[in-house]
Order: C-alpha cells, then sequence, then structure tokens
C-alpha cells in the first residue's frame, strides 16, 4: 500500500517535473534555498511565501547539507538557486563553486544574498559574476546623510536609498514610493564585465568601512562606486541577483517603519517588500522576457523563402515577438527594433514595423553587393532578455542573361556593327558578280 | 607495368631511323638524289603502305605509353584526386554535370572566401571542366557507367597522349616525320610535362599543354602554307586554350613576337599576313567569350603587344602596295620614313593614352614576376609565397629534361643550320619557353613540348646521317681513322666524300651510343614517374623502418570527420592551401582558398594565425569562424606543413597589417622554434595550434618529449593553454588539427 502510494505521488509528480524550465514557459518552477540555518525560513518568511503564492516550489536545504545535489542524471533538479547562506565555507554533497557556475551557464537563475563579513565561497561565486564585495570583512555600507533614522542604531549602518535603476521591466509599473532600507556588505562592479547592472546604488556620501574601530586608512570603496544590489543577465538570459545585504529580504525590514534622515516624511513601510517582489519576478522570469519566432523572408509578390537573393532584389522580411507575461506569451510592441542586412558590417539597418500583435515586418532592397550576409536582429535592451537572432543568405550577382539586353548608349555600336554586316555583304556581291570593269 | 613502357621509346627511336631511310627517298626531302637508287635497291620489299604502317604503329604504341606511364598512382594508391588545385577542378566539374551549363556558367559560390563568395562561373578557365564533362556524357551516352571522379582522374593520360600526337605532327611540319616520331616518344616519357599529367591530377595543364601545342602547330601549318583555314584551326585551338589555363598569355605574346622577327629578318610574306591577322581577330574575339578573360584582351598591358603586331603587319601591308604602285625607289623611301615615323608615334600616344586614362590597366604582378624575377620577392608575398613560382634550381631540369638538355643545344645547331618559317619558330618557343622555365619552377612545363621538339630533331637528324654513314659505307668500305666526336660534322661529309678510315665503325658507335643515351631516358623516365610525380600528396607514403610502405591518410580522415561532425554551415579557417580540399571534400565553409584573389582576406587569416589568441579571438568572430584547421608536421615529420609556412603567413598579413612585424618572429634573422625562439613565436595562435598538448607527447626514443621531428628540436613552449579554442579532432599521426572556437563567455 505504501509503495503503491509512492508510486502514485511519483506519477503525479512527472508532469510537475516536465512542467519546469523551457524555452515555452520560461518562468522558473522548483528553486532551490540554501540556508545557513533554518531560522531564516521564519525571519524571512514574507519573502519567501510570497514566492509560494506565485507557484515556485521551494525546497529548503542547509547548505552544508551532505545530499546536495542540483542535476541527477544529468537532468537539473531546478530552475533557480536562491543562496541565503552568506557564511557558509563550503557546500555540502556535490555542489561547489563549479557546479553553481555550470548551473548558471546552463541557463538557470540565481539570487545570491552576502551579509556583513560573507565568506570566501560566497565572494567567489559573486568575482564569478563581476560584483567585488569588500574585501575587508568587517566593513560595512555606512551613510552619515541617507541612514534611516531609527531609536537604537547610532552607527548609520541601516541604509535607506532610493537609487533604482530606472526600468520598469525589472522593477515593475508601479512606482516604489519608500525608500528600500539596506544593512549590508558593500561591494563593486568589475569594469571588465559588461553584463552586470547596479539597481541598487549607495548615495554619493556613503562608504564602506568597520562602524566600530574607526580605520586610520581611507575606506577603499566609496560614494557612488559602492552598489548595494546588483543583477546580471548572462548571454544565455540566465539572471542573477546579488544582494549585499541578507536583511533587504528580511520580515523586519518588510515591515519597518522608515524615516529617511533629513526628512520629515515618515513612510508608514519599506520599500523592501515590493522592491524584493519585484525583483525576483524578473529575475524569475515573470517578467522581461522576449521570445523571436518565424522569422521570414521573401521576394516581394512572392511567399517562399528563396534559398539565394540576386543583387537589387526586393525583399520582405517579418519576423513575430512576443513577450511572456507570466503565464502566457503577448505581443510585444516596440517601435526600436532594427534589422541588419549584414556582411562584415550592416549594408542595411532599417527599423522594425510593428502591427501590435507581436509582428514585425519591413521591406527593403539588397544592396549592389554579392557575398553572405545575414538577416540580423541584434535586440538588447535593458532588463528585457537578448534578442540575438541570425539567418544566412547568400546575394549571388546577375546571371549572364539578366542584364538588359540593349543599351541605349551602345545604339552607335550596334549601328557600327549592322552597318558593317551590310556593307560587307555589298561588298561581296559587287565584288562577286561585279566583272565587267 | 612497369617493364612494359621502358623498351617502348627506345624501339620508337629506333625505329624511326630506318623508316627515315624509306621515307627519305619518296618524300624527297633531303638529297633525293643520293638516297634514291641505293635505298631502291637494299629494299626490295619497300612499299610506301609499309612505311606508313610501321608509322602507325610506333605512334599507337606511342600513344599507348604516355597514357599508361602515367597510371603509376592510381595502381599505387587509388584511383583519386591530387594535390590542391584539382579538388577545385573535380568540385566545379561535379557541378557542371549535376546542374547543367547554364548553372555552372552562372554559378556564385557560397562555400568558399566567406562571406564574401566568389563567383566560380566568372573566375575560372571553364576548358577542363567542359572537356572531362563532354567526356562524361559521351561515355554516358555509349552507355559506359563511369563515375565522373575516373574521368576526371584519367582526363590528364588521356590528354598527353593526345599531344603525343599533335607533336609528331608538330615535328613533321617543322623538320620531317622522323623527327616528328621522335617528338612523340620523348614528349609521351618527358619527366617535365608528367609531373603535371599523371593519373589523378586533374588540372588545367593536363588539358592545356596540349592546346598550347596543338595552337602552336596549327599556326605554324597556317604560316607555311598561308592558309586560312588552318588559321581559323588555330584561332580555335587558341580558344581551346584560353579556355583552360591562364597561361595562353604565352601564346599571345610569343606569336606575335615570332611574326615581328619575321617581320624584321625580312621574311614578311603574304602567308604570314594571312595567318596572323586571321589569327589575331578571331582568336581575339573568340577569347573574349570566356568570362574571366573577357574585355582583358583588349585592355590589359599583356595582350598590347598581339594588338601593336597586328598594326603593324597593316603597316607593312600598307607599305608594300604603297611600293607596288609607286615605281621611284627615292619616293618610296621618304614615304616609308613618314609612315614608320607616324606609325611608331601613332601606336606610342594611344598606348601613353589608354595607361594614362586608365583604359588599357598595367601588367599583373604574375607577369612581372615573370621579366623580373626578383619583382614578387619584393612586392608580392603571395606570389613568392607559392612553392612552384620559386625560380628553377639546375638539378631539376636535369631531373626533368635528362639527356634533352644536351640534346637542346644541339637541335638548335640543327635549326639554325636549317632556317625556315617553321624552324625559327620553334627556336623562339624554344630560348623563350626556357628563360621563363627558368624563372618559375612550373614553367618548366611549357618549356618541355619545345625541348623535346628541339632535341627530337637533334636525335633524328644524327640517327639519320649516321645510318646513311652506315648504309653507305655497306658498299664501298674502307679503313681509317675516325673521331667520335661530331656526328653531324661526319654525316654532313658524308655527301661530298666518303674517305673517312672507320667511319663505318664509328658511326655504328655512335649510334649504339645514341641507343644507350635514350634507353637511359627512359629509364630516368619512368624511375621519376614512379618516384618522384605519382604522389597524390594528399596520402603520404613513408618508408617504415623496415623498408615497408607506411601511409599517412591524415587529410582524409580530417575532412571525413569535418563532414560528419559539424553542422553544415559551419566555418572553417585554415591557411588558404587547403581552403580547396575542405570546400570539396569536407564539404564545409571556408574562409580562403587556393584561388588567392583577394590577397586582404588572405592577409586577415595570416594576421589572425600570427596574432596571440585574444586578438585571434575578435578577428575570428568577426568572420563567424566556427572551427581552425592547422596542419602540422611534428609526429610525422612532414615538413610542409604550416609551422613551415608560418613566415609567409607573417608577411602577407603584416603587408595588409602592419602590426605584424616579421622580425617579431624571428631571433637574430633566424627562425626557430625551440627554447630560443621569440616570445611572440611562442604564444602566437599558429604556434599554440601546432603544439598544443605534444609537450607531452614522445615522438621519437632517445629525445625528450615534445620533440618536433620536422624541425628536429625540442619545442620551446610545451606549456600551452587554450583559453579561447578547443581542440576538437586530431588526426591519428597529427598531421590534421582542428579546433572549435568557443562562443564568447557566458558571464562577462
Amino acid at each position: 500500500m505504501q509503495r503503491l502510494l509512492v508510486f502514485l505521488t511519483a506519477i503525479s509528480l512527472i508532469p510537475l517535473l516536465c512542467n519546469s524550465f523551457s524555452p515555452e514557459n520560461p518562468t522558473d518552477r522548483r528553486l532551490l534555498v540554501l540556508l545557513d540555518d533554518f531560522s531564516l525560513k521564519s525571519t524571512h518568511s514574507i519573502f519567501f511565501q510570497s514566492l509560494k503564492s506565485r507557484g515556485f516550489d521551494l525546497d529548503f536545504k542547509l547548505a552544508d547539507d551532505p545530499k546536495l545535489s542540483l542535476q541527477r542524471y544529468g537532468q537539473y533538479l531546478y530552475d533557480g538557486l536562491i543562496l541565503f547562506s552568506p557564511t557558509t565555507e563550503s557546500f555540502g554533497g556535490s555542489l561547489n563553486l563549479g557546479a553553481v557556475l555550470d548551473f548558471v551557464d546552463s541557463g538557470h537563475d540565481l539570487i545570491l544574498a552576502a551579509d556583513a563579513s560573507p565568506s570566501d565561497l560566497i565572494r567567489n561565486v559573486a568575482t564569478e559574476f563581476g560584483v567585488d564585495f569588500d574585501e575587508d570583512s568587517s566593513a560595512v555600507v555606512i551613510d552619515h546623510t541617507n541612514y534611516a533614522v531609527s531609536e537604537t542604531e547610532g552607527d548609520h549602518t541601516l541604509i535607506a536609498s532610493d537609487n533604482f535603476i530606472q526600468s520598469d521591466v525589472i522593477l515593475g509599473k508601479t512606482k516604489i514610493e519608500a525608500p528600500v532600507l539596506f544593512k549590508g556588505v558593500a561591494h563593486s562592479l568589475n569594469a571588465a564585465n559588461s553584463l552586470v547592472l547596479n539597481v541598487l546604488s549607495a548615495s554619493p556620501s556613503a562608504y564602506s568601512s568597520n562602524p566600530i574601530f574607526k580605520s586610520s586608512r581611507p575606506p577603499s570603496l566609496t560614494g557612488s562606486a559602492i552598489s548595494l544590489v546588483s543583477v546580471v543577465q548572462a548571454r544565455n538570459n540566465a539572471r542573477i541577483l546579488i544582494s549585499g545585504s541578507l536583511d533587504l529580504f528580511s520580515n523586519r525590514l518588510f515591515s519597518s517603519v522608515v524615516q529617511k534622515a533629513g526628512s520629515s516624511h515618515k513612510y508608514k513601510k519599506s520599500g523592501n517588500k515590493q522592491y524584493v517582489t519585484e525583483l525576483s519576478k524578473w529575475v524569475f522570469h515573470e517578467r522581461g522576457h522576449l521570445k523571436a519566432v518565424n522569422i521570414r523572408h521573401h521576394k516581394i509578390g512572392e511567399t517562399d523563402e528563396p534559398a539565394v537573393y540576386r543583387i537589387k532584389d526586393d525583399l520582405d522580411f517579418s519576423v513575430e515577438i512576443y513577450e511572456w507575461s507570466g503565464k502566457s506569451w503577448e505581443p510585444y510592441v516596440a517601435n526600436d527594433i532594427q534589422v541588419q542586412f549584414y556582411m562584415m558590417s550592416p549594408y542595411v539597418l532599417k527599423t522594425l514595423i510593428t502591427d501590435q500583435k507581436g509582428l514585425y515586418y519591413t521591406s527593403f532592397k539588397v544592396p549592389d553587393i554579392y557575398g553572405v550576409f545575414q538577416f540580423k536582429v541584434e535586440y538588447q535592451k535593458l532588463g528585457y532578455t537578448t534578442l540575438s537572432l541570425s539567418k544566412q543568405i547568400p546575394v549571388r550577382p546577375f546571371k549572364h542573361n539578366e542584364y538588359e539586353r540593349f543599351i541605349t548608349t551602345a545604339f552607335p555600336y550596334y549601328g557600327a556593327s549592322f552597318t558593317t554586316m551590310a556593307g560587307f555583304f555589298i561588298f561581296s556581291f559587287i565584288f562577286l558578280y561585279n566583272k565587267s570593269q | 607495368m612497369v617493364g612494359k613502357p621502358q623498351p617502348e621509346p627506345v624501339n620508337g627511336s629506333a625505329k624511326s631511323g630506318p623508316s627515315q631511310s624509306h621515307l627519305a627517298p619518296s618524300s624527297s626531302t633531303l638529297k633525293p638524289d643520293l638516297l634514291s637508287n641505293f635505298s631502291l635497291k637494299s629494299l626490295k620489299l619497300k612499299t610506301k603502305q609499309q612505311e606508313l604502317l610501321i608509322r602507325i604503329a610506333i605512334l599507337c604504341l606511342v600513344y599507348i605509353l604516355a597514357f599508361i606511364t602515367r597510371l603509376f598512382s592510381v595502381l599505387r594508391y587509388e584511383s583519386m584526386i591530387h594535390e590542391f588545385d584539382p579538388y577545385f577542378n573535380y568540385r566545379t566539374t561535379l557541378f557542371l554535370t549535376q546542374k547543367g551549363f547554364y548553372e555552372f556558367w552562372n554559378w556564385f559560390d557560397s562555400e568558399s572566401w566567406y562571406p564574401l563568395g566568389r563567383i566560380i562561373g566568372g573566375t575560372l578557365y571553364p576548358g577542363l571542366m567542359v572537356t572531362a564533362a563532354l567526356i562524361y556524357w559521351s561515355l554516358r551516352f555509349l552507355r559506359f557507367a563511369v563515375h565522373i571522379r575516373e574521368v576526371c582522374v584519367l582526363t590528364a593520360p588521356f590528354f598527353a597522349s593526345n599531344t603525343t600526337l599533335v607533336a609528331y605532327f608538330f615535328g613533321k611540319e617543322i623538320w620531317d616525320s622522323g623527327a616528328g616520331l621522335v617528338a612523340a616518344a620523348l614528349i609521351a616519357i618527358c619527366p617535365g610535362y608528367i609531373s603535371r599529367s599523371v593519373a589523378g591530377s586533374y588540372d588545367n595543364e593536363g588539358v592545356a599543354i596540349f592546346a598550347l601545342l596543338l595552337t602552336f602547330y596549327l599556326f605554324v601549318k597556317a604560316v607555311n602554307t598561308g592558309s586560312l583555314a588552318w588559321a581559323l584551326a588555330s584561332a580555335f585551338g587558341y580558344f581551346y586554350m584560353v579556355s583552360a589555363w591562364g597561361g595562353y598569355v604565352f601564346i599571345i605574346n610569343l606569336i606575335p613576337l615570332y611574326v615581328l622577327v619575321l617581320l624584321v629578318t625580312g621574311r614578311y610574306s603574304m602567308r604570314l599576313y594571312v595567318a596572323y591577322n586571321c589569327m589575331y581577330v578571331l582568336g581575339m574575339l573568340l577569347a573574349m567569350q570566356i568570362r574571366f578573360v573577357g574585355f582583358q584582351h583588349v585592355q590589359s598591358g599583356e595582350h598590347m603587344a598581339a594588338m601593336g603586331v597586328f598594326f603593324l603587319i597593316q603597316v607593312f601591308y600598307f607599305l608594300d602596295w604603297v611600293k607596288h604602285l609607286l615605281s621611284d625607289a627615292k619616293l618610296f623611301q621618304a614615304f616609308l620614313r613618314i609612315t614608320v615615323t607616324s606609325a611608331i608615334g601613332v601606336g606610342g600616344i594611344a598606348l601613353g593614352l589608354g595607361m594614362a586614362s586608365g583604359y588599357i590597366s598595367p601588367w599583373t604582378g604574375r607577369f612581372y614576376s615573370l621579366l623580373d624575377p626578383t619583382y614578387a620577392k619584393d612586392h608580392i608575398p603571395i606570389i613568392a609565397s607559392v612553392s612552384e613560382h620559386q625560380p628553377t634550381a639546375w638539378s631539376s631540369f636535369m631531373f626533368d629534361f635528362h639527356i634533352l638538355l644536351f640534346l637542346f643545344p644541339a637541335g638548335l645547331y640543327f635549326c639554325f643550320k636549317r632556317l625556315s618559317d617553321a624552324t625559327i619558330f620553334i627556336v623562339m618557343y624554344g630560348l623563350t619557353s626556357m628563360y621563363f622555365a627558368g624563372v618559375m619552377v612550373r614553367l618548366i612545363l611549357v618549356a618541355t613540348p619545345a625541348v623535346c621538339l628541339i632535341s627530337a630533331i637533334a636525335v633524328s637528324a644524327t640517327i639519320k646521317n649516321l645510318t646513311q654513314v652506315v648504309r653507305s659505307n655497306n658498299k664501298v668500305p674502307q679503313a681509317g681513322s675516325s673521331k667520335g666526336t661530331g656526328s653531324s660534322k661526319g654525316s654532313s661529309k658524308v655527301s661530298i666524300d666518303q674517305s673517312q678510315p672507320f667511319q663505318r665503325n664509328g658511326a655504328i658507335a655512335l649510334l649504339l651510343g645514341a641507343f644507350y643515351l635514350l634507353s637511359k631516358y627512359a629509364t630516368h623516365c619512368t624511375w621519376v614517374t614512379s618516384e618522384a610525380y605519382s604522389s597524390p600528396s594528399i596520402v603520404l607514403a613513408a618508408r617504415g623502418a623496415h623498408g615497408n610502405r607506411v601511409i599517412f591518410d591524415d587529410y582524409r580522415e580530417a575532412y571525413f570527420w569535418l563532414r560528419q561532425n559539424t553542422p553544415p554551415d559551419a566555418k572553417v579557417m585554415s591557411w588558404w592551401d587547403y581552403g580547396y580540399q575542405i570546400t570539396a571534400m569536407g564539404n564545409r565553409t571556408v574562409i580562403v582558398d587556393n584561388n588567392t584573389w583577394n590577397n586582404t582576406h588572405i592577409a586577415t587569416v595570416g594576421h589572425a594565425m600570427s596574432s596571440y589568441e585574444d586578438e585571434a579571438y575578435d578577428i575570428m568572430r568577426s568572420l563567424d569562424v566556427d572551427y581552425v584547421l592547422v596542419v602540422f608536421g611534428g609526429v610525422t615529420g612532414y615538413s610542409s606543413d604550416d609551422i613551415n609556412k608560418f613566415l609567409w603567413m607573417v608577411r602577407i598579413g603584416g603587408g595588409v597589417f602592419p602590426v605584424i612585424k616579421e622580425p617579431d618572429y624571428l631571433v637574430n634573422g633566424e627562425y626557430r622554434v625551440d627554447k630560443g625562439a621569440a616570445p611572440k613565436m611562442l604564444n602566437c595562435l599558429m604556434y599554440k595550434l601546432s603544439y598544443y598538448r605534444f609537450g607531452e607527447l614522445t615522438t621519437e626514443y632517445g629525445k625528450p618529449p615534445g620533440y618536433d621531428r620536422a624541425r628536429g628540436v625540442e619545442i620551446g613552449n610545451k606549456d600551452i593553454k587554450l583559453e579561447y579554442l578547443e581542440e576538437a579532432f586530431t588526426t591519428s599521426n597529427w598531421i590534421v588539427r582542428i579546433y572549435k572556437v568557443k562562443p564568447p563567455k557566458n558571464r562577462w
């Protein structure tokens, strides 16, 4: 009986398993949450609850659980990973730095939260995504002008920041009114990494230092170089969120009253909940995921796609672009999508026209150059997944009988040829038959 | 198989002697009065038919010999296409037979020169492909189910056989039928010609030498007869030559030069006028039908000589006519002076204007490098980098011509002794082509027919004279001393006085000597064909430790791998030498290939190969390269690999991208790959790709790991890490190594 039950549960789980991340349904389903200890489950329950209510399966494990594994039989068991274990020196089981990177490189998402004095492992993970936590392990972010007013804390380490990134895609359409409370370690972005984005930055007056011992050395990170929360969208569209503060996600900061220093306005609730929820929606591909299908091109007046174009052909190009709304694919509407007709450099660059239903189209004339061209749509817009389409198509020159047969400018030559022929004929005739002289 | 060809040429040349004496009285070319009564008596069975029969039999044997001596490679390896260019020809022929002429003529190939593409129909000489396709179609029509590859493999030997026939007729035209027979026999096995016409060497030259000799023969025939029909035939021969090979430029310059010499030496005649005008005008019109030539024929500098001579001969004709009309010699002199001055003036002004306005294009680099052998080395590394464009070493003359090298001057002597329009032609052909053969190795091929013909004259004339001595002394046996020196000298005196002592014995000794030399020639030719020229070079053979034959089939292994394991639209970057083979056998797109039409594109590849890996990665990304293929001989000791070609990549790359500097890769002007090598050399892409993981390998007993057998040194950088590429495939003997270009980093 028990076996049957297990079997039945397993059977019923199969469709669930199959319903995981796929091009058709990009939203993540199964998340692995790694914690330093299980008390976080209750202190951060609002965040976890919001994820569960949006349909995610959360699997809580201790970071040093010896049975940890991201994949089995070559298949990933999870679509996303939440690392709420800032002090873990090494993961349990088969999980390690390389496994986390492979997980991301195969298109899965990651949320990583550090706290004051993050472990080397967490630092190394972050470094791989272009985020460098402050070297000084005891340093935290301090801001004497933009701190949150509170009764107990006087060291100004609880920052109230409203330096959000300006992006509706990442942070949702609803404006976040209240400042976000942040308490944790500073990080800087590696300039060599072009993919990492700062989504919550510190004010110019912030610096990173040990709040207890006043160091004689100047702080290594100051002002706008400090990033509080960053995101990365990798080239394979895997999304990573890195926060310097684990408290950012905590129930305490979610529900605390905020009064920014120097301002009399008192918000009843901090912006944390809205901010974190919207960010997690973006990270787990509930928003900002585009897909392009049905790239079509053909000569004007035809419907079939040719294997090769001729120079100076007129052609139609169309592509359908949809955006994932979290539940279904909706038409994506924008006026800045361009197509290139590309051979080492773009010969044609045209903005696509949309019919508001997802179809983008344009028509143009093939340039007077032969070679192997590509239709290229390179669409990189902040917050959206990158669309990088290319379709190869050769362009041939005229065939020998496709040129104009008679050219007006050459009429003197035609005339010359034909008069010579006629003249020769007459001459031959006279030469042959005029014997009298 | 090996034994059979050897006696043939000896037989052929030996028989040509006696047969000559039959011929002599009937054709009455030489001293008929002396010979007629003696040969009538000595040979009672003599008939014209008998002589004809022998001649035809010899020609047939030579025809077959020329074919079978070229089959070594097929017997030893298999029926396959050789080397590099033939693979392109094979691919295009295949296309022609599958898609038809219209598609072929307008073929735009998107698989080579990515992303530029190549208009194949307009940038090749279609003669070879059309010829092979016609043979194929006619065989199919006759219900012979052959594969097109077999036709391609055997096209060159077939045309070599045909060349022997042309050589016979040509020899007959310029000297006599005896010389023709000897010429046919000599050219059938001459290594200089065999090098480009063995079975499998499916290249333009295989057909073009036939066309070249045919054109020359028909033109000489036209000059000798003054017949419009022969001139027309020669124009068509020229058309075939133009359609087959870029070497037609040689014809269109040699013939005007010949005409000019005849004009200057006062041998102008109506025959010449008819032959040249008809040949030039019709030949030009026909040649312009070949897309690759087109208007070049009237616009480019290489063709201007022919046009100039064409106008000059009109002036000559006009002057002749005026002279005919004017009876006053003084008046004519004055007229002549004015006409010549104004003609030269007008011609010079026209040429200058044409050059200045760009209507007449200047000479191409290849043409310059023929006239000035050092030109290419200084200015066009891409021409100088080809091994067959190197100046010829004297030993390769000996290798390719053997005794012909000594017979050639003797033949020239005979030609000068009996100067005619025809012999002047062959002398000029011989001398100019010998010069060009000295400039470029591959042009030995062009000189071969001339050398064979002139040598044949020497052999034929000598043996004929000697046999005359032998025969005439039958009647008057005499005693005395004879020097074994000048056979011609002896024979020339035969008719005058027959008092020289031991003449008969001396003549017999000389005849034997001649036969000995000729048989040596046959042995040498067979040996050279078997050892040197029958290697397909796509399959390498070496002798193992026990003398057994070891076959390295790495090229085909690699191309097969490419065909089976890479996506169909993958782009492969390699040095241009392997481009044709990759497209033909691997069926993948290449960046550059052996049709070196775009120097910049080749330089880009050279730039990538000689840069550091990260710089090279950017170049490869911009060209959408998916795989990189290098050829490496360090394990097998195969010396024509990419490391040995690398300096040319640096030079060609540096010619367009000055960041690449040759001294960066050299140490004190020395090219090395061991520990003392230049740091840039040790870390450039080509070095890394060639020697990746080579440091772990022990190639030879008693040598440290990483010992390069091709260069005989231990390599300098054994710890090679690749960041942007990964090894995809290495063949069993490491000759071909293929690397995959990694996609850009995911998180950076």
